[in-house]
C-alpha cells in the first residue's frame, strides 16, 4: 500500500519536474548575456563564436533546443559544463552527496535542539526555564543564518579554534572510499576517526543551518505541546502514575509533533536552498558552491542541471514528509 | 476497614474564594459512594484533590483526604506517583478524549501493569486480555491492535474501565463514567461496572449529576452544592425520604423516561438563597 | 495630535533604540565623504592587515585600505539598496495585495495563487538563479528582492484589505457614491498606511542582508566599490590572520539588522491598535 502511495505521489510530480525544466530552460534563453562570450578569448573572429554556439546547439529554435535538450536529459545526459568542461551529470553526482549529508545533518541538529528546546520550555512552565527558552529561541529567530554561519566560524574556528572551518575532509585524510556519501561509509566501515573529522568539519556549517529552524520548531513545538498537555488522555496518564518526564516524551510529543512536522518539511525545502550561502562561506564541495560558481559563471547547461536536481530533491522532500504524517497519525493511515 | 476519609476538606481560589466548604465523607472498603450534585456544586473537585489533580489556581486550605489510614493532603508528586494507577485510579468521564490518539489500546492497556506490577511485555498483555474480557468487549485480540478512534464510544470506555481496573486498586473514582454516552450504552456500562467493582471488592467513589444513575449503583450518597454536603446516608433512606429541600427538589429536576423534559422543576430560588446564605455564613465565621 | 504620537513612539523603548541604531548609520552614510577618515579605495601596500591605530582607527585590510572608511561607504550600499529595494517591494506588493483584497474573484484568486506558489521557493536560492538570469550587479540586486519579497507585502496587505473593505466607513463611502477606485486610495490606503510602514522597515532589514549575502557570494557590486558583504568576503580569507576585519563589518551590518527589526517590531506593537 506504502508502495502505491510512493509511486501515484511520484507520478504526479512529474509534470512539476516538466513544468520547472521547460520553465528553467526558456527563462535561461530569454534573459540578456551570451554565454559563448565568457568562453572566449577576446578577439575571436565570428567564425568561431558560430562554431562554438553550434557545438553547444545554441544556433537553433529554441522548442528545438528543448527537445534535444530533454531528450539527452531523459536518458541523463544534461549536457556539459561550459566552464568546468565535464558532463554536468557527473559533476552533480559527485557534489549532490556532501549536501545531503550536510542537509540532513543539520535538519537532525535542527529537530534535536527544537525538541528539546520545547519539552524543557513545557517542563518548567510558568518559570525560569520557560523564559530562558523563550529569550533563546527568539535570538536565534532574529538573527539570520549568513551573520550565524559567520559568527559561529569566528568564535568556534577562529577566536577559540575548537573546529575546521572550510571543506569537508582534513586535506591529508584521504579515505579511499568508494562512494561520496563520506559520512555514511565512514560509520559503515567503523572507520571512527575518518568519522570524526568529518562530522567535525560538518558540525559549523550544520549549525548555521540548524539554529534558526531549531528556533522555529521550538517555538511551533513548545505551543502545540502545552495544549496537548490540557488534553484528558494526558491527565489520565498523569493518573495512571507516569512521570512529568514520561508523559511528555511518551504521551503528548507525538500527538503535537504534526505542526512542527509540517513546519519543518516546508523550512527543510529552505534548508537545502540555505546549503547554497553556507556552503559557498565554509568552503564546503557541495552543490550549493557549485551553483553559485556556476551563476558567476553564466555556465547555463550547469545552472539548469543543478536547478531540476533542486527541484527533484523538493519532490522528494515533500513526498518524505507525507510518508512522515502517515507514520504519526494513525486516523490518516486508515483512510 | 475505612479505605477514603475525607474530613472537614475546604478549598479556595488564590483570590480566596471558597470553592469547597467542610466536606467530609467516608467510604468502606467494597462502598459505593454517590456523590451528587449540579455542575460547578464542587464534586468533581472532591474527586481532584483525592487524586491530587487540582487545577493550579486552587489549593486546599482545610481537612485532611485519608487514604487507608493514611493522609494525602500535602504528599508530594512521587508519592502520588506510587499511588496513582496502582492504588487509586480513575474512570474519566469522556471516552473520546481521554484515550490517547496515537498510540494503540494495548500500549495504553499494559503501560500502567507494567509501571505498578513489573509485568513484562507478555503478562501485561495476557492480562489485558483477561480484563477486556471482563468488560465483555468481543475479540480482544483484535482491539488491543486497534486505535482509539476505531473504536466506538462505548468500546472505548469498556477499555476504559479496564484500564482502571488493570492493578486491583482499593478505590476507584468515577468521575461520570457515563454521561458522554448514548442512553443504552449507559445502563450497560453502569451494570458492568456494578458487577466488577462487587466481584473485585473495590470501593468507588461515584460522581454524577444523575440521581437515577445513584439509585442503580450506589449504597450510600452525599448531596453537594456550593461546595457544601447538604445531605448524607444510604441512597434507599435518602430517596424515601430526602431530608433537604434542595434534594427533593433534585429528584423533581431528574429526568425519567416516564416523565416529558419540559416537566423537570428547577430548584426553587428559595432554596438555592438558603444554601448560599449558608455558605457566606460558613466563609465568614472562616479565618482566611 | 503627530507630536503627541512621536512622543508616544520613542516611549516605546524598542523603537528608540531602533531608531537610533538606524539613524546613526543613516548619518554615517550621508556624510560618508566627511566622517571619513580616509579613502575607503587608497591602497597602502606597506600597511597591511594593520590593527586599529590612532591613524587607522579599526585598522587596514589586506590592501592596507582603511577599513572605517570602508565601513562608511559600506553603509551606503546598504542603506540605498534597502531603501530602493525596499520601497519597490513594498509597492509592488501592495498594489498587488489591495488589487487582490479589493477586487475579489479572479485576480484575487490569481494573486493568491502566486503569491503561494512564490512562497514556497527557498529565497536564497532563488535570488541566485535571478542573478544568474540578470547578471550580476546592484541593480540585479534590487530586482531579485523585489521579484522575491513582494509576497510578503501581498499577503498582509490583501488580509488587511479584506478587513478593511467591511468596515462601516467603506460602505459609507460605497452608499455616498465613491468610486472603486477613490475608495481604495482615499478610504482604505490611509487605513493600512501603518502596517505598511511596518513592513516596510522589517523588508529593509531582510534587503540589508540580502545585498550583504549577494555581495558577500560575489553576485553584487564590483570588488572595487566598498560592500559590507565584499568586506566580509575579503575578511575571510585573512580570519586567521586578522579576524577583526571580518568581525567588523558583521558587527555593522547585524547592528543594522537588528535595530531595523528592533525598529519595525517596536512599530508594529505600538501601531497595532491604531489598525484595530
Amino acid at each position: 500500500m506504502i508502495v502505491r502511495q510512493v509511486l501515484s505521489r511520484l507520478l504526479q510530480a512529474l509534470p512539476t519536474l516538466v513544468g520547472v525544466a521547460v520553465l528553467v530552460f526558456v527563462l535561461v534563453r530569454v534573459v540578456p548575456g551570451d554565454p559563448i562570450a565568457m568562453m572566449i578569448a577576446p578577439g575571436a573572429s565570428p567564425d568561431d563564436i558560430a562554431r562554438l554556439r553550434g557545438l553547444y546547439g545554441l544556433d537553433r529554435s529554441i522548442p528545438e533546443q528543448f527537445a534535444i535538450w530533454a531528450g539527452r536529459a531523459l536518458a541523463g545526459d544534461f549536457g556539459t559544463s561550459i566552464s568546468l568542461r565535464q558532463s554536468v551529470m557527473s559533476l552533480v553526482l559527485a557534489r549532490l552527496p556532501s549536501t545531503l549529508e550536510l542537509a540532513v545533518f543539520a535538519t537532525v541538529i535542527a529537530i534535536a535542539l527544537g525538541t528539546a528546546l520545547a519539552v524543557f520550555g513545557v517542563r518548567h512552565r510558568g518559570r525560569l526555564g520557560e523564559a530562558a527558552t523563550d529569550a533563546a529561541t527568539g535570538f536565534a529567530l532574529s538573527v539570520p543564518d549568513f551573520i550565524w554561519a559567520l559568527l559561529l566560524m569566528l568564535v568556534f574556528g577562529v577566536l577559540a579554534p575548537l573546529l575546521p572551518i572550510s571543506g569537508r575532509l582534513d586535506p591529508s585524510v584521504d579515505p579511499g572510499f568508494v562512494t561520496r556519501f563520506y559520512l555514511v561509509e565512514a560509520l559503515l566501515r567503523g572507520r571512527v576517526a575518518v568519522a570524526g573529522d568529518l562530522v567535525a568539519h560538518l558540525l559549523l556549517p550544520a549549525l548555521a543551518l540548524a539554529l534558526p529552524l531549531a528556533a522555529m520548531i521550538g517555538r511551533v513545538l513548545k505551543s502545540s505541546l502545552a495544549e496537548e498537555m490540557l488534553q484528558d488522555y494526558v491527565m489520565l496518564a498523569r493518573v495512571k502514575g507516569f512521570s512529568r518526564w514520561r508523559i511528555i516524551l511518551g504521551e503528548a510529543l507525538r500527538n503535537a509533533a504534526i505542526p512542527a512536522v509540517s513546519l519543518t518539511g516546508v523550512q527543510f525545502t529552505f534548508l537545502v536552498g540555505g546549503t547554497v550561502l553556507i556552503e559557498k562561506i565554509f568552503s564546503f564541495p557541495g552543490i550549493g558552491n557549485l551553483a553559485i560558481d556556476a551563476v558567476i559563471n553564466r555556465d547555463l547547461p550547469l545552472i539548469q542541471g543543478l536547478i531540476l536536481v533542486f527541484a527533484l530533491m523538493f519532490i522528494v522532500i515533500n513526498l518524505g514528509l507525507d510518508l512522515v504524517y502517515a507514520a504519526l497519525n494513525p486516523r490518516l493511515r486508515h483512510g | 476497614m475505612t479505605v477514603l476519609d475525607i474530613a472537614g476538606l475546604s478549598a479556595a481560589l488564590h483570590g480566596g474564594r471558597p470553592v469547597l466548604r467542610d466536606v467530609s465523607l467516608v467510604i468502606g472498603e467494597g462502598e459505593v459512594h454517590g456523590l451528587v450534585g449540579m455542575s460547578g456544586a464542587g464534586k468533581s473537585m472532591v474527586a481532584r484533590a483525592v487524586l491530587g489533580i487540582l487545577p493550579a489556581a486552587v489549593r486546599l486550605t482545610a481537612g485532611a483526604i485519608r487514604f487507608q489510614g493514611r493522609d494525602l493532603v500535602g504528599l508530594d508528586e512521587r508519592g502520588y506517583r506510587r499511588l496513582l494507577g496502582r492504588d487509586i485510579a480513575l474512570i474519566p468521564q469522556d471516552p473520546l478524549s481521554a484515550l490517547n490518539p496515537s498510540r494503540r489500546i494495548e500500549a495504553q492497556m499494559t503501560d500502567v501493569m507494567r509501571l505498578h506490577l513489573g509485568l513484562s511485555a507478555r503478562a501485561a498483555r495476557d492480562r489485558a486480555l483477561v480484563l477486556l474480557n471482563e468488560v465483555r468487549i468481543r475479540d480482544p485480540e483484535a482491539v488491543l491492535r486497534r486505535y482509539p478512534h476505531e473504536l466506538s464510544g462505548g468500546m472505548r470506555q469498556r477499555v476504559l474501565i479496564a484500564i482502571s481496573f488493570a492493578c486491583e486498586p482499593r478505590l476507584i473514582i468515577a468521575d461520570e463514567p457515563t454521561t458522554a454516552l448514548d442512553v443504552t450504552v449507559q445502563q450497560q456500562i453502569l451494570v458492568m461496572i456494578r458487577g466488577l467493582q462487587r466481584r473485585h471488592g473495590t470501593a468507588i467513589l461515584f460522581v454524577t449529576h444523575d440521581l437515577g444513575v445513584v439509585a442503580k449503583v450506589c449504597g450510600r450518597m452525599s448531596v453537594m452544592h456550593e461546595g457544601m454536603v447538604l445531605e448524607q446516608g444510604a441512597v434507599a433512606d435518602i430517596m424515601a425520604a430526602p431530608g433537604h429541600a434542595f434534594t427533593r427538589a433534585l429528584f423533581a429536576a431528574t429526568p425519567r423516561y416516564d416523565r416529558p423534559v419540559e416537566a423537570l422543576a428547577p430548584v426553587p430560588a428559595a432554596v438555592l438563597a438558603d444554601i448560599a446564605a449558608a455558605a457566606q455564613a460558613f466563609d465568614a465565621g472562616r479565618p482566611c | 495630535m503627530v507630536r503627541a504620537g512621536m512622543f508616544r513612539l520613542l516611549a516605546n523603548w524598542r523603537v528608540a533604540l531602533g531608531g537610533f541604531v538606524v539613524l546613526v548609520f543613516v548619518v554615517a552614510a550621508l556624510g560618508a565623504g566627511w566622517f571619513s577618515p580616509a579613502d575607503p579605495l587608497e591602497q597602502d601596500l606597506m600597511l597591511q592587515l594593520e590593527a586599529p591605530s590612532a591613524q587607522h582607527l579599526l585598522g587596514t585590510d589586506s590592501l592596507g585600505r582603511d577599513i572605517l572608511s570602508r565601513l562608511i561607504h559600506g553603509a551606503r550600499v546598504a542603506l540605498a539598496v534597502a531603501l530602493v529595494a525596499g520601497i519597490l517591494t513594498a509597492l509592488l506588493g501592495t498594489a498587488l495585495g489591495l488589487a487582490a483584497g479589493y477586487l475579489g474573484g479572479w485576480p484575487d484568486m490569481l494573486i493568491s495563487r502566486a503569491v503561494d506558489i512564490w512562497s514556497s521557493f527557498p529565497p536564497v536560492l532563488l535570488s541566485v538563479i535571478l542573478v544568474a538570469l540578470l547578471g550580476t550587479g546592484l541593480h540585479s540586486v534590487i530586482v531579485a528582492i523585489v521579484v522575491i519579497d513582494w509576497t510578503r507585502f501581498a499577503r498582509v496587505m490583501r488580509a488587511e484589505t479584506l478587513k478593511q473593505r467591511h468596515m462601516d466607513y467603506v460602505d459609507a463611502a460605497v452608499v455616498g457614491g465613491l468610486k472603486p477606485g477613490a475608495i481604495l486610495l482615499r478610504e482604505i490606503l490611509p487605513n493600512v498606511l501603518p502596517l505598511f510602514v511596518v513592513l516596510l522597515t522589517l523588508e529593509m532589514g531582510i534587503a540589508v542582508i540580502v545585498e550583504a549575502i549577494l555581495s558577500f557570494v560575489g553576485l553584487s557590486l564590483s570588488s572595487d566599490v566598498p560592500t559590507w558583504g565584499g568586506m566580509i568576503a575579503e575578511g575571510r580569507q585573512v580570519i586567521y590572520q586578522a579576524p577583526w576585519i571580518i568581525a567588523l563589518p558583521m558587527a555593522a551590518l547585524l547592528a543594522l539588522v537588528l535595530g531595523l527589526n528592533l525598529l519595525g517590531d517596536g512599530l508594529k506593537a505600538e501601531l497595532d491598535p491604531v489598525l484595530r
